[in-house]
């Protein structure tokens, strides 16, 4: 499953996606949850009862904001998140 | 906007909604379950018999979750006859799905809406547009319902049901003659240019004043409205067939825009289309007591 999480506003789209079905047995032992220098990631149970990464609820609304943080203008060449989820499940929107 | 009594008309009311399937009996069935979806502007009950739909209430919601899913489930336990006691599982959904006090679990809003889709629309659809109260969602799912995609937008009011009361009320339209309103117009106006509901409405009331008919200013929203929701929509893809739930899916006006701009026709269901959450919590409902096997009592 594709969950986005994340808003489109007069600004932009700022969509985290993530892609569960990577979450499954996850080869990088859950790097995303360490790898976000915020602590947006968590791990939930899903409605098909699989335990998969989400981002967390109070974040879901400012990540235009919360991210600029690890964007290029922040200093950053990759985004942290993205680098620590080898299995390519993380994708950002902008 | 009082009418002849000085009393202040609520336009944007909707008709609250019960309904049972009198031609089931369930006292013969093995399994009944329910659905309860406390939305953040309705919330609806649905009962289902050995997986079929037998009922459903729709209401608005009041202050108090909890209130508002005994109230829902209440309406159609009272006109079938039936007991909370008799319903064997029963599935919160919605914004105040972890506030239903006699609900065995609770099931996001998004995975129900899939399900309850696949039955209204039949297992060829694809691509669902929730237009609820407060937020819009895209879900793509397979041919058991199950979630494949989503996005939810639950940060802007635009292209949700409670942009559309405020239209209804600021226009002094009742709810329900938006979408017919909104084609009797001499020509199609361009959408209103906000995406927020707040401005919107502040453009609406400026086209008026520019000479711009009820009607049309209505017909400029329904634009902007469908507009909002398609752009959401091709962020995940559209795939026929395309279903659309929540109450803004009976207001033709942004629909048939919808329809428009995506090139495809909504799948036609001989259900109310807001009932979709619920309906979906109680097929959760009974596919979880099939694994179960022995009956339980509604906590």
């Amino acid at each position: 499953m594709i969950a986005n999480y994340g808003y489109k506003d007069g600004s932009g789209e700022y969509y985290i996606s993530i892609d569960t079905d990577k979450c499954i047995s996850c080869p990088a032992g859950r790097a995303c949850l360490t790898a976000c220098p915020k602590g947006m990631f968590e791990i939930i149970t899903d409605d098909y009862d699989d335990e998969v990464a989400a981002v967390k609820q109070s974040f879901r609304r400012s990540l235009a904001f919360d991210c600029t943080g690890c964007k290029p203008a922040g200093g950053y060449s990759s985004l942290p998140c993205m680098t620590g989820c080898t299995p390519g499940a993380i994708k950002h929107s902008w | 906007m009082a009418d002849t009594a000085g009393e202040k008309k609520e336009y944007w009311r909707w008709q609250e909604n019960c309904w049972i399937d009198e031609s089931k009996d369930w006292r013969s069935a093995k399994i009944i379950t329910a659905g309860i979806d406390v939305g953040s502007v309705s919330s609806q009950a649905v009962i289902c018999v050995d997986g079929e739909l037998y009922g459903f209430n729709s209401m608005r919601t009041g202050n108090n979750s909890p209130d508002s899913a005994k109230n829902a489930i209440g309406g159609v336990l009272e006109k079938s006859g039936m007991k909370l006691e008799d319903v064997h599982y029963v599935v919160g959904t919605g914004y105040g799905r972890v506030n239903v006090p006699f609900a065995h679990k609770a099931i996001t809003e998004i995975a129900c809406h899939a399900r309850g889709a696949n039955y209204m629309g039949g297992n060829g659809i694809r691509t669902i547009l929730d237009m609820g109260g407060q937020d819009c969602k895209a879900i793509h799912c397979d041919e058991k319902g199950k979630v494949t995609n989503f996005l939810m937008n639950d940060k802007c009011a635009a292209g949700t049901g409670r942009g559309m009361e405020v239209i209804s009320d600021l226009m002094q339209i009742p709810i329900a003659e938006l979408g017919a309103r909104s084609f009797d117009v001499d020509e199609e106006p361009n959408a209103v240019s906000s995406v927020c509901v707040v401005f919107a409405k502040s453009e609406a009331l400026g086209l008026l004043k520019a000479g711009y008919s009820k009607n049309k200013v209505v017909a400029a929203y329904c634009q902007a409205m469908a507009e909002r929701v398609v752009s959401l929509l091709e962020r995940i893809g559209v795939e026929k067939d395309f279903f659309i739930t929540g109450g803004i899916a009976k207001n033709p006006g942004v629909v048939k825009r919808i329809e428009k701009l995506l090139g495809i026709q909504a799948v036609q269901t001989k259900y109310d289309s807001q009932i979709a959450g619920a309906l979906g919590a109680a097929l959760f409902g009974y596919t979880l007591m099939q694994k179960q096997g022995a009956p339980a009592k509604a906590a």
